[in-house]
């Protein structure tokens, strides 16, 4: 096997979090080395260069990566889940294809134990990543809006995007049932920001920004990265972290872009590879001193999946909207956020006001569930859909349970050979109620708005792509993988820094969250380095 | 013979696959559009089923079972019923065919003008999208905070 030098760091994945830390950590003037399985994207391999931008959503960039099937990509058995999971394997990672709603956890939700009862504490507060938070939101480039009583305040660097026609229709309606909401933290460049042009409006941000303006991580922390001295390798994909006779990390062995499998010595490794990603690689990298896998004693490693479900409530106003010409994403209301003892569930959910869909997802999406028909009544039915949606998201908090979980496919590989990923995941009872109460809501919302042929859909397009809690945090070995500043327990230069480590999950789109909390962590290493290994 | 078939739809399946079209989204004057069996369209629909290839040649598998022969041996009527029997059927390859003939008809030129929409790429020309009604703000910014504050409790 071929053996590279040293690095003092070697991080594993390029995507939001190993971004962020892979740039707080390079004022270290450490040799830091990324290992990223997938590649760049080029603004002009993203879809909305072409006129079938929006049938390419359903193939080369479908959000999930059993669909996708690009060689870069690694299957994830989803069958035993009623979510599917969503994911990207490239320099930006998920921030690839993402609507860039970059809300942030609320106080409350570190303290759910506490303040009502239920699952974990954890074992920081909001308070300890506010400064990352606000130095996150500089870096990536957010925009909205300051005054908002829904969360704590922060001061976004850029304007709003604009509310358009159909957040004024949500507005209306809103002010109307006396709700609370506000315009999206989104982050989408609204003016000129750090060499990156303001949104021109090309649609639904998902499939990737052509134009540059949505702050995935390839573009925001990345090059900055790279200038500070950073190297990262792409179309690597790593197999196992090895260990030596003292368990701690001492590298991993990686398939080159040739196939070829190297050894990489690194004094510290750091997982940055997602809540399905770093469960995986910790399961495969089980060893003789090591049987249940790396940093496993707890038995935590790959439990407590949380994938946020997402029901989706939508209607059809007789007015035109805004449709798909702005991005998606529009504003949010944190009116059924906390936790409130008259409800049958405890704590609560943002609801997600979506500018929704192009001309093509209008068609498929509506004739799929059966409100737009074929046959004669299909053009005049269709006029009365396009542009004329109003949808609701509900980004639903989801608890942790130790039985949802990621495991290793007995039989599926990915093209390297490496075992893959297996799902197992249900909708706990205190969620169901709460997906419910918010459906309901939603459903109020709607005719508020003056919307008629309401569709639900609980699972159907259930695919947010939030994968946490496999690798929890904690102060107790037994009961968490990794401990208040990403070190795993078990293997002392071995850290985590993406959403695995979530103790709950809070309801909101994590993003804002994970990359805060890897600055953190990049920022705990930096002040511990003289003793780190401790 | 058997290589090529790994690829492509054959006569066979391409003559139902163009009926059923037709059916799917027939032409309609009061909006001046195309059926999805136009010549243009139809050919963008054969030519992109890429991945979709296998689920659209087991959708157009049953329709022939559901047939009980080709499409082209029936009437009309008998034709249509078929078709939206099969398309009444749930599952991944009736939604794989359905979404290939809509991905390619909501792209036709002729049918983007017809929902008012110009013909092309979103990139890099854009949208604009109207800044909207902002004062409606004004009795949300008067509400006390909602968070929960940890610290006070």
């Amino acid at each position: 096997m071929a053996q590279n030098e040293m690095v003092d760091v070697l991080i594993i994945g390029a995507g939001a979090s190993g971004a962020a830390v892979a740039w707080s950590l390079a004022d270290t003037k450490m040799r830091i080395l990324c290992l990223e399985q997938g590649d760049w994207v080029k603004p002009a391999d993203y879809p909305t260069n072409g006129r079938d931008w929006e049938a390419r959503r359903y193939t080369d960039f479908d959000i999930s990566p059993n669909r996708r099937a690009r060689d870069l990509d690694y299957p994830i058995n989803d069958d035993n889940s009623v979510m599917k999971i969503a994911n990207f394997n490239g320099v930006g990672g998920g921030t690839i294809l993402w609507t860039a709603h970059f809300p942030r956890m609320h106080p409350s939700d570190f303290r759910v134990k506490s303040l009502d009862g239920v699952a974990e504490d954890w074992p920081i507060s909001y308070w300890d990543l506010e400064p990352y938070f606000d130095l996150n939101d500089r870096m990536v480039g957010v925009s909205g809006l300051a005054g908002d009583p829904g969360v704590p305040p922060r001061n976004p660097p850029m304007p709003p995007i604009p509310l358009g026609r159909t957040g004024t229709r949500y507005g209306q309606a809103m002010n109307r049932l006396g709700w609370h909401w506000w315009p999206s933290d989104v982050a989408l460049a609204t003016r000129d920001y750090g060499g990156r042009a303001k949104c021109i409006n090309l649609g639904h941000c998902t499939p990737g920004c052509a134009h540059g303006a949505k702050a995935s991580a390839d573009i925001t922390y990345w090059p900055l990265a790279l200038r500070a001295g950073v190297e990262l390798r792409t179309r690597c994909r790593v197999r196992e972290i090895t260990t030596n006779e003292q368990g701690m990390a001492s590298g991993v062995v990686y398939y080159d872009p040739e196939g070829k499998e190297v050894f990489q010595p690194a004094e510290v490794v750091i997982l940055a590879s997602n809540g399905i990603g770093t469960p995986r690689l910790l399961l495969n990298s089980a060893s003789s001193r090591f049987p249940n896998g790396l940093a496993n004693s707890s038995g935590l490693v790959g439990r407590n999946l949380m994938l946020h479900p997402w029901p989706q409530v939508r209607g059809y106003v007789e007015d035109e909207l805004d449709g798909d010409r702005g991005p998606m994403t529009c504003m949010w209301s944190k009116q059924f956020y906390e936790t409130d003892p008259d409800r049958d569930f405890v704590r609560g959910y943002t609801m997600q006001f979506m500018r929704v869909t192009g001309v093509v997802n209008e068609a498929i999406q509506s004739s799929s569930v059966g409100q737009l028909p074929w046959g004669r009544d299909h053009h005049r039915i269709y006029r009365s859909l396009v542009n004329h949606r109003l949808q609701i998201g509900l980004a639903c908090e989801d608890l942790p349970e130790e039985h949802n979980r990621v495991t290793i496919d007995p039989v599926l590989k990915d093209s390297s050979g490496i075992p893959a990923p297996k799902i197992d995941y249900t909708i706990s009872e205190n969620c169901a109620r709460m997906m419910e109460h918010g459906i309901a809501r939603a459903t109020e919302i709607l005719e508020a708005a003056g919307a008629k042929n309401i569709y639900t859909s609980r699972t159907l397009l259930n695919y947010p792509g939030h994968l946490l809690g496999t690798c929890r945090m904690g102060d107790d070995p037994e009961r968490s993988v990794v401990n208040a500043w990403g070190r795993c327990h078990d293997v002392k230069n071995l850290f985590i820094v993406d959403g695995s480590i979530w103790v709950t999950s809070g309801g909101v789109n994590p993003t804002s969250t994970i990359q805060a909390l890897a600055l953190y962590i990049a920022d705990q290493i930096k002040q511990r380095l003289a003793t780190l290994f401790d | 013979m058997q290589g090529l078939r790994e690829f492509e739809l054959s006569s066979d399946e391409l003559a139902d696959f163009k009926r059923m079209a037709r059916v799917m989204i027939p032409a309609d004057e009061t909006f001046g559009v195309p059926s999805a069996d136009d010549p243009l369209i139809f050919a963008d629909i054969s030519s992109s089923l890429g991945m979709d290839l296998k689920d659209v040649r087991v959708a157009l598998s049953g329709l022939r079972a559901l047939a009980g022969c080709p499409l082209s041996d029936l009437e009309d009527a008998r034709a249509a019923e078929v078709i939206f029997q099969l398309l009444a059927q749930e599952g991944r390859p009736v939604q794989a065919l359905g979404r290939v003939v809509l991905a390619a008809y909501y792209r036709d030129d002729r049918v983007m003008r017809s929902i008012g929409r110009e013909p092309r790429a979103p990139y890099p020309t854009g949208h604009t999208l109207p800044d909207g009604d902002w004062s409606l703000l004004e009795v949300v910014k008067a509400r006390a905070p909602i968070w929960r504050d940890d610290r006070q409790v």
